[in-house]
């Protein structure tokens, strides 16, 4: 019986607790992290942003959630009430469910399975779905169009960014993201005798990569300047017309907890994860988190200002830029990394 | 040759870089809106807010109920009864309305009255939340005038060399 315990029940408690926590962080991050993004914005538009609730409008994001908490939620007639109300809730698991594979630190992870970066990937490929079905069941005509343009943008850039990992595993030889992480220790900076610093993270090796993946990323969250399922001169707000209230905020907590998601790969995947950028006792000193945190906040900011700064996509041409222009670049991009190692690992 | 000048800065995204610094710049400049609810913009001598009715300095209502503003109020929005003269020789009004929802804000009003005792103030922040507070009577009217007669007096002075 004291076996069992040992075995099965401490450590599923051990890891509900984590996961409670990792929320709590995550969501009230998350609701930060949706004022960073108001303010931001404001501020390229010479506006000031919400500033009224709290210090500097701090507390914005807990008062709208006390508003979505506390109005109607308006069914529509027409729609499919059970799938209606099921997308928000996928959308949000599926966003959420992703964090568990994610490394903050060295052993801060959740789960920290041998394939992590398929588990994110399939993950964030099922997440269309929360898309498509509140755009089906919602039984009007823009909240439809808006999740048909999703399920075939999310899916074109599905593939680029596919062949982005790919390059990333093939130069580190793990699925494993704590791996990819520790990986970069050591690269091009150490290889010419500096010691460890941000040199050595794949940004600067992959760079074109880095860029792929960071565009894509924009267009797989669907954020601006490829927000084309919410363009909101086009279809008022696309896949999310019929929501308020409650599911409402649910989506839009999916949609940031996936915005989120993808800046945190960007930091795994090419700025180096926890590990601080240059290798002197008082940045080792620094708690990991710290660097994960501020290196995922730079990659937030620059989702930010590109939604500031860059006009909207027309359909065609996000497509053009999919198909024609990444997926190519992408695919080259790995033949010729996989030949560079090939030769490299001979000599 | 030309488009591969152009393909080669499009792909290392040279408007984007370019854009950034600008809107970097913006970023730190100076914000265009200002605080509103804690701070106003500058407000005209001449602007045609919530209305008001004046006294004399003696407390003495300077309505007379001559009815100018009622005729010509394009909107209708004036509802004015008067009085039976007085023993000095004037009338008074007995009820003055004014419909704050009818009202277009014309300023033809304060144009027409000989004694300047209907005026338009500076205050615009009167918004209610029901229509029936917007039915101005006689003694909201001087409330407010009582209460801006500082501000009416000084734009009416500041104007005065204009007319």
């Amino acid at each position: 019986m004291d076996s069992f315990f040992l075995t099965y029940v401490w450590p599923a408690i051990v890891m509900i607790g984590q996961s409670l926590l990792l929320l709590v962080c995550l969501l009230v991050f998350i609701a930060y992290i949706l004022l960073a993004d108001r303010k931001i914005w404001a501020a390229v538009q010479l506006r000031r942003g919400p500033n009224v609730v709290g210090p500097f409008g701090l507390f914005q994001s807990f008062a709208d959630l006390l508003k979505f908490v506390f109005k109607e939620p308006i069914i529509p007639a027409g729609a499919n009430k059970g799938v209606f109300l099921l997308a928000p809730l996928v959308s949000v698991t599926l966003a959420l469910a992703t964090w568990a594979v994610i490394p903050f630190n060295e052993n801060w992870v959740i789960a920290n399975i041998n394939v992590g970066i398929l588990y994110v990937f399939a993950i964030s490929s099922l997440e269309v779905y929360g898309v498509i079905m509140s755009g089906w069941a919602s039984n009007s005509k823009y909240p439809f169009l808006g999740a048909l343009r999703s399920a075939a943008q999310m899916v074109s850039y599905e593939v680029s960014i596919g062949f982005v990992i790919v390059t990333v595993l093939l130069c580190v030889g793990s699925l494993n993201l704590t791996d990819i992480v520790l990986a970069q220790k050591t690269g091009i900076g150490t290889a010419v005798g500096l010691p460890a610093s941000f040199l050595d993270w794949h940004w600067l090796v992959l760079f074109p990569m880095f860029v792929i993946f960071f565009i894509s990323g924009l267009a797989e969250t669907n954020r601006p300047p490829f927000d084309l399922p919410e363009a909101e001169s086009e279809l008022v707000a696309g896949y999310m017309v019929e929501y308020s209230s409650a599911p409402y905020m649910m989506l839009m907590l999916g949609e940031y907890a996936a915005i989120l998601l993808i800046c945190s790969l960007t930091t795994i995947l090419f700025l180096g994860g926890w590990l601080p950028p240059v290798d002197v006792w008082f940045l080792n000193w620094v708690p990991g988190i710290v660097w994960f945190i501020l290196k995922g906040t730079l990659v937030f900011f620059m989702f930010a200002m590109v939604k500031a700064f860059v006009p909207r996509y027309r359909y065609d041409q996000l497509m053009r830029l999919g198909w024609k222009v990444f997926l190519p670049l992408s695919l080259a991009m790995v033949i010729i990394t996989a030949f560079v190692l090939k030769l490299t690992a001979g000599a | 040759m030309a488009s591969l000048a152009q393909s080669i800065s499009s792909l290392f995204l040279k408007e984007f870089v370019s854009t950034f610094f600008l809107s970097m710049r913006y970023f730190f400049k100076q914000k265009a809106t200002i605080n509103y609810p804690f701070e106003k913009g500058p407000v005209s001598p001449r602007f045609r807010g919530e209305h008001a009715l004046r006294r004399y300095p003696n407390g003495e209502e300077r309505c007379i109920a001559c009815k100018l503003c009622e005729a010509i109020c394009p909107a209708q929005a004036i509802t004015i009864e008067a009085g039976p003269r007085r023993n000095d020789g004037t009338r008074r009004t007995v009820r003055y309305d004014i419909d704050m929802v009818k009202c277009i804000y014309c300023g033809f009003c304060q144009e027409a009255c000989p004694v300047d005792a209907i005026v338009e103030g500076p205050n615009f922040e009167f918004s209610t939340e029901t229509r029936e507070e917007l039915y101005f009577d006689k003694q909201r009217l001087l409330d407010n005038g009582d209460r801006w007669e500082r501000e009416i007096a000084r734009n009416i002075s500041i104007d005065a060399p204009y007319r």
